[in-house]
């Protein structure tokens, strides 16, 4: 399985990011060069990652780089839509306590 | 402990990022097969994805490589045998540097990789490392018989068409 990321202007101010697959150290690359681009420009950047089904160290590895770069500006970064299994892998880690996630209040696509 | 695994799987792939994916296919198929959980099969994937990606580091800075990926199938467990034959590292040491993320450690101090081997601990029942002459990686995952209870005889007095 591969890695879709689709990139999607709000305004001015905002961007939403869907991905769509898996983000492991082969796909991990070309969200990376995505994201990171966006983080700098200071604006709110949510990323939805409904459709996201995997994610490992290396993913979290990007958005820990996003998270620190946005700090920097006066931008903002969300990541919203995920799955049980990818949360569990968010508070696992205790990204959950530094980054922005807003929870889904209905969970697709979990047997 | 040393008896034999019932059935062995062995798989080689080179260190590259490409093939990661395939080992995480690999022994998602064994674990299903085996009656692992949904969730456990998922733990499993991520922990073979964490050696694989390690591997894939170390080779990386030797030049080229290959990993060996060794499934030994126990009747209540996987034992799951990461091996590659790139530089070896202070296994100590790195392991004392990892760990969650805490809110009181500085976000700029959080690296952007080094979770791997905190995952790899975190989700398998029992991890060992060795670095001497590459990077043995062994893990264990036990089947949890409360989840997996799918094969219960039927009797024949309670049956019920509904």
């Amino acid at each position: 399985m591969n890695l879709q990321v689709k990139e999607k202007m709000d305004d001015e101010k905002n961007v939403t990011l869907c991905i769509e697959g898996e983000v492991d150290v082969y796909t991990a690359p070309k969200l990376r060069e995505k994201l990171l681009p966006l983080c700098q420009e200071g604006k709110t950047v949510t990323v939805d990652l409904s459709k996201c089904v995997y994610i490992d160290s290396t993913g979290l590895g990007v958005f820990i780089g996003a998270y620190k770069m946005q700090r920097g500006t006066d931008g903002k970064l969300i990541l919203k839509g995920m799955n049980s299994r990818l949360l569990r892998l968010f508070k696992i880690t205790g990204l959950h306590e530094i980054m922005k996630i807003e929870e889904s209040a209905q969970e697709d696509g979990q047997p | 402990m040393s008896e034999q695994p019932l059935d062995l799987v062995n798989l080689t792939i080179p260190a590259k990022p490409d093939y990661v994916g395939i080992a995480r296919l690999t022994v998602s198929g064994i674990a299903n097969r085996m009656g692992f959980s949904y969730d456990d099969i998922e733990d499993l994937k991520l922990a073979v994805a964490e050696a694989c990606t390690n591997a894939v580091d170390h080779a990386y800075c030797a030049g080229e490589g290959e990993i060996e990926v060794s499934c030994n199938i126990y009747p209540n467990r996987l034992v799951i045998v990461v091996i590659d034959r790139g530089n070896s590292f202070d296994v100590n040491e790195v392991v004392r540097r990892t760990g969650p993320i805490s809110m009181e450690s500085s976000i700029n101090s959080v690296r952007e990789r080094g979770l791997g081997l905190y995952l790899m601990k975190t989700l398998m029942d029992h991890v060992d490392i060795k670095g001497d002459n590459g990077v043995i990686v062994t893990m264990t995952k036990y089947i949890r018989k409360d989840v997996v209870e799918s094969h219960v005889e039927p009797s024949t007095s309670c049956r019920s068409e509904r």
